[in-house]
């Protein structure tokens, strides 16, 4: 049956759309198009008032020229009037034109809404449906203040035609995500979930849609929604391929609606009731049977429709995670995938392994495929292909099989697409650390990577080896000789250089013993190299030569004669210079007995300890979903220093700003000042300038200096670092890089206790903060000062939540101007739905002077803003105490105090920190013990906090025990931070 | 040129813009030929007109280059894009990471097999000259992002008493 011919209906449009099409060039469309919009323009602007038809003709051709992409400033009321057509086509068109434009002129919405109204109302469910999609389409607030408590009647009504109920649930769907606020709970939710029951299968898929989308925020409200999800699944899985008729799709029955249901219940935990979860069990695993059956259609269309399901019911077993049989039995589905001739299944089934890999009961399962998975790293043809296989690789790797999977990861590198190579270094350099058990594999893997694919090992790896070879003495030699043997290849990678030039630096001595790698080749070696690299690698090689001075004497006069030559004293970079003259300064005048203390004794250059950027686990975010490492307590190189504890790094390691700072302690000059000795005085005074004033020097570039200065995040490590810091502080040249460097400072720590700030500020912008909570709200005021005389053009802050729907941010665009001096405002109300650990994301964007400024801060909202203080007795403390005695509701760290222990600094601390403190509770009053309630929407957590000091040996030990693990370990990972 | 906001999946031009991120969506619907030229765009996030003219050329970019030894799938900013190749047309649907490939690769064909008889083997032509006729089909199949009706026979019953309407 010809449906409908070419353009039957509206012969002039037809006509223009071919007259377009024949056009030969640009200019010949526009002049066309130019030449139609003049004759529409006269048509409506013409005394003779056009009938219906010609002015849907109209409003269809500046559609049509809509979106051909040219603007188009009238006819709207053209359009506007078609709604009040009687006849379809007309009202079709008019809805048509506006939901397309809406866009641009959300003007037109106000003139709408009576139209709208009427239709609604009209009870023709044509003309119903196509005011509902109209609602859909458009989906702005406004549409939800309209209609939003309109919508809900019209789906639940008795006499509703079941397309218009289709329609008028998704449409409801549609407001709720723009405007849940609008849309009133009621009644009617009841009715809803019943749609599920419906016998219009049509109405049962659009309400699915609602119903998963409203459980998500209401998850009680709707639980009844799982037994009749459960109950119509079964219906259809049990169903035979020809019984649902219309539904059936290739011989599938209902398979969209099969799918939307599976992924309904994964909305809440396996069914409690034994009889719903007894017939949800036998429909999975009728589900995994119909897999193995023989197919009922050759046709590719047939297996997709039934792997949906499959696949679907496979992510609703891992979602439950509790029925090892049919994990195992998915598992074995998937293995079977895995070398299936069509690309597509071959790629979900390495998907959807890597999420059973993180299941105890299908992780050994999944390990069988190990070769399949290699095989297909090699192998595959689509790039994405092999990306998923090195994510599985990644997702099943544990002690058995690292060495493996690291060593076919290191070779498929050597091959691997530019666009995957950061991530698979980032899964090595990850995998090679968690799962190491010698540590020259680990070291030997590292340098390999810089070898392979030193372009794509960002900093942090190379950072962190060199962190781990100082905390462990047993690999210190190793790695000095592996690295002087990797150098020893006529080219090697920057990165190579950069973590030679360190690791000899401190451990050069471990092989200066042989004379093959004494202190004179060991030198050449790395001087052979100098030449050819960066500023950066240069600077850092000089320090490397510094140390040299210091570890082997007799370098010393080598040395001095190359920072004495011309290409180093008088270098045209300013960093390179200074670094040259003062190096060389300081070899000459200062004795050994000052080298040593600059350097440490004994050739331990640098203090162990961590000093990392956070940039690693962001990097790793970033880098795949798959990077979340695999299962399994930390890292075996540094217990509790693991990657999951980098995140952490330089906030909780900060050295308290009343003790000496590193940059005076490794000079020893804060305790000496070289005044009264032999220094040239220019030197001298630089030197004491910088470090009795390294503090002021910058505090016009950062805030709050030394938080800023002492967790920095991507620190440099190695012990000339927070001494080249010191010392460059004072040359104005040096402002401006290290204003690059501080900015964006980590926010997080400085909030904890406090409410009000400045959260951020460079030469351009200053950020700050003022923010009040309530219970599970708060309103958080942020005020952007430009300080330049500029104007900042499109400048747009944006505000995410970087994972689930724990916090429910809502806040108004500002204004995309800010005048130079001026001050703009921005305020965010943020309710807490769940207990969360990230901090939501404020990205700033903003063009100013022509280049674009991008900067991305952490908010400073953290779970403890939701505490609620609460007072208690004694006994009433304990009590509850002992009731949370549970091992994971308690959470303890035991550390290092960083601050001076002052016990009334603490009490304001932890009264900042929102708890309640509670006198005499306590047997020893130099204790502190804390109640309070985290505030959430969706729960109340209740919280107990115990704080010892012990003064003698400088240590906090802290004590936190809530009813939620996550809650515990959160909380009390952000108080230790404060001490 | 305009600044492209990489944040423009999450946030509207509206005064007041609901951040939380709302999974599982289609978030986009594209009809493209070979050569770029857009047949069908429909959108179910608010985009303004710039940032629609950058998606439709970069999805176009993606898609194209791939050939049949290829998936179906494409990762796409933080989403992906799940089309299927017909003679010259690509059709492409944009939905969030963790849906469900095959129901949507599937959805298109059902979609272009409502298509087809509605307009007795539809080419290229049909889907141009009768471009505010696709968008009924469209809406007859998807509304606000999610799958509205899956049987074509309802479907194609609906949009030929629609046709018969004046």
């Amino acid at each position: 049956m010809p449906a409908v011919s070419k353009g039957d209906g509206m012969r002039g449009l037809a006509v223009f759309i071919s007259d377009i099409r024949n056009c030969k060039s640009k200019e010949a469309e526009i002049k066309r198009i130019n030449k139609e919009l003049a004759n529409i323009r006269s048509k409506f602007k013409g005394d003779k008032a056009l009938d219906g038809y010609s002015k849907k003709k109209y409003v269809c051709k500046l559609l049509f020229i809509f979106l051909l992409g040219h603007d188009i400033d009238f006819g709207h009321m053209e359009a506007v009037n078609l709604l009040s057509s009687n006849k379809y086509t007309e009202k079709q068109i008019g809805y048509l034109f506006i939901s397309v434009l809406v866009n641009s002129n959300s003007e037109l919405i106000r003139l709408i809404n009576n139209a709208i109204k009427n239709d609604l109302a009209s009870r023709n469910p044509t003309f119903m449906c196509l005011a509902l999609h109209c609602i859909a389409n458009v989906g702005s607030r406004e549409m939800a203040e309209a209609f939003a408590s309109e919508v809900p009647r019209v789906l639940v009504a008795g006499d509703t035609m079941d397309s218009v109920k289709q329609s008028a649930a998704l449409c409801l769907l549609r407001l709720y995500k723009t405007s849940p606020d609008l849309v009133p709970m009621g009644e009617w939710t009841s009715r809803v979930v019943h749609l599920l029951n419906d016998q219009h299968m049509g109405v049962v898929t659009a309400a699915v849609s609602l119903i998963t989308c409203l459980c998500k925020k209401n998850p009680d409200d709707f639980k009844t929604c799982v037994s009749l999800a459960v109950s119509r699944l079964s219906r259809i899985v049990s169903s035979a391929s020809t019984d649902l008729q219309d539904y059936t799709y290739y011989f599938v029955p209902a398979p969209w609606l099969s799918v939307k249901l599976l992924r309904l219940l994964q909305c809440y935990p396996p069914p409690e009731d034994a009889a719903v979860k007894g017939r949800l069990v036998e429909c999975l695993e009728t589900i995994l049977n119909k897999a193995q059956e023989p197919p009922k259609s050759k046709k590719v269309q047939h297996s997709n429709a039934k792997n949906a399901i499959l696949f679907e019911a496979i992510s609703l077993i891992i979602h439950y995670d509790s029925e090892p049989n049919l994990l195992v039995r998915a598992c074995n589905q998937l293995g079977q995938f895995l070398q299936h001739r069509e690309t597509n299944l071959r790629y979900l089934a390495l998907e959807s392994m890597c999420t059973l890999a993180s299941s105890e009961f299908s992780h050994e399962a999944v390990k069988t495929h190990i070769e399949t998975v290699i095989n297909a790293l090699k192998t595959e043809r689509d790039v994405s292909v092999r990306q998923r296989a090195a994510d599985l690789l990644y997702a099943m790797c544990d002690r058995t099989n690292a060495k493996q999977i690291v060593s076919e990861m290191l070779s498929y590198l050597e091959t691997a697409d530019y666009s995957i190579r950061e991530e698979i270094v980032l899964k090595v350099a990850i995998l090679a650390e968690k799962y190491a058990v010698d540590y020259s594999w680990y070291v030997d893997t590292i340098l390999n990577l810089i070898r392979i694919a030193g372009d794509y090992v960002s900093e942090e790896v190379w950072y962190r080896v060199i962190q781990i070879v100082i905390n462990r003495d047993d690999v210190q030699g190793y790695a000095a000789k592996t690295v002087f043997e990797a150098l020893q290849a006529p080219a090697c990678h920057e990165n190579m250089v950069k973590v030679g030039g360190y690791i000899l630096g401190e451990f050069g001595n471990l092989i200066a013993g042989d004379p093959r790698s004494s202190p004179l080749v060991q030198f050449n070696l790395l001087h052979s190299k100098f030449h050819l690299c960066s500023v950066a690698t240069r600077a850092l090689l000089l320090s490397t030569y510094i140390k040299f001075i210091n570890l082997f004497p007799e370098t010393k006069g080598t040395i001095q004669e190359v920072l004495r030559s011309d290409s180093q004293i008088r270098n045209a970079d300013v960093e390179l210079q200074q670094r040259a003259v003062e190096y060389l300064k300081l070899s000459s005048i200062a004795s050994t007995d000052v080298l040593v203390r600059a350097g440490g004794t004994g050739g331990r250059r640098l203090p162990p300890g961590p000093r990392a950027g956070t940039g690693w686990l962001r990097g790793a975010g970033n880098g795949a979903r798959g990077l979340s490492p695999p299962g399994g307590a930390g890292s075996h190189l540094a217990p509790g220093r693991g990657l999951a504890g980098w995140a952490g790094w330089g906030m909780g390691h900060r050295p308290d700003p009343s003790t000496p700072s590193p940059s005076a302690d490794l000079l020893g000059l804060r305790a000496a000042p070289p005044a009264g000795s032999a220094a040239p005085t220019t030197a001298g005074n630089l030197l004491v300038d910088v470090f009795s004033d390294n503090t002021s020097a910058t505090s016009g570039l950062a805030p709050s200096t030394e938080d800023n200065f002492l967790s920095l995040p991507v620190m440099q490590p190695g012990s000339c670092q927070p001494q080249m810091l010191g010392l460059y502080i004072g040359s104005e040249g040096h402002r401006q890089g290290l204003a690059h460097l501080f900015s964006p400072p980590p926010p997080r720590g400085r909030f904890v206790c406090k409410n009000n700030g400045v959260l951020f500020e460079n030469q351009l912008l200053q950020i700050g903060v003022k923010s009040e909570f309530r219970q599970n709200l708060g309103r958080m005021y942020l005020f952007y000062g430009n300080k330049t005389s500029v104007q900042f053009q499109s400048f747009t802050p944006i505000v995410t939540y970087p994972a689930g729907a724990q916090l429910n941010i809502q806040t108004k665009a500002v204004e995309p101007l800010v005048e130079g001096g001026a001050q703009v405002q921005q305020v965010l109300n943020i309710e807490c739905l769940s207990d969360f650990t990230l901090a939501p994301l404020l990205n700033i964007k903003f063009r100013y002077g022509g280049t674009l400024q991008n900067i991305t801060l952490k908010l400073p909202v953290t779970l403890n803003k939701f505490f609620q203080a609460t007072e208690m007795l004694s006994q009433d403390f304990f009590q509850r105490w002992k009731q949370l005695s549970q091992p994971q509701q308690e959470a303890q760290k035991i550390f290092k105090a960083n601050h001076p222990m002052d016990s009334e600094v603490t009490k304001a601390k932890l009264l900042g920190f929102g708890c309640a403190l509670l006198d005499k509770v306590d047997p020893n009053p130099d204790n502190y013990v804390g109640a309070g309630i985290i505030q959430t929407k969706s729960l109340q957590v209740g919280c107990l906090l115990r704080l010892e000091p012990n003064a003698q040996a400088q240590m906090y030990r802290l004590t936190l025990r809530t009813s939620r693990e996550p809650v515990s370990r959160h909380l009390c990972g952000l108080l230790a931070e404060q001490f | 040129m305009r600044m492209i906001s990489q944040h423009c999946f999450l946030v509207s031009k509206t005064p007041n813009i609901c951040l939380l991120q709302w999974t599982n969506q289609i978030r986009f619907i594209l009809i493209q030929n070979r050569a770029g030229k857009t047949r069908l765009a429909k959108w179910y996030m608010q985009f303004d007109d710039d940032e629609k003219q950058k998606l439709i050329e970069e999805v176009h970019a993606v898609v194209t280059v791939r050939d049949a030894k290829h998936t179906n799938f494409v990762e796409f900013r933080n989403f992906k894009i799940i089309y299927r190749r017909y003679a010259g047309l690509y059709f492409c649907i944009c939905v969030d990471v963790n849906d469900n490939n095959l129901a949507y690769l599937e959805a298109i064909h059902n979609f272009v097999e409502v298509l087809n008889e509605y307009f007795h083997n539809v080419c290229e032509l049909d889907l141009v000259f009768n471009f505010y006729k696709v968008y009924t089909v469209v809406d007859e199949m998807f509304l606000a992002g999610e799958i509205r009706e899956t049987s074509q026979t309802k479907v194609l019953k609906q949009l030929l008493m629609l046709q018969s309407l004046e």
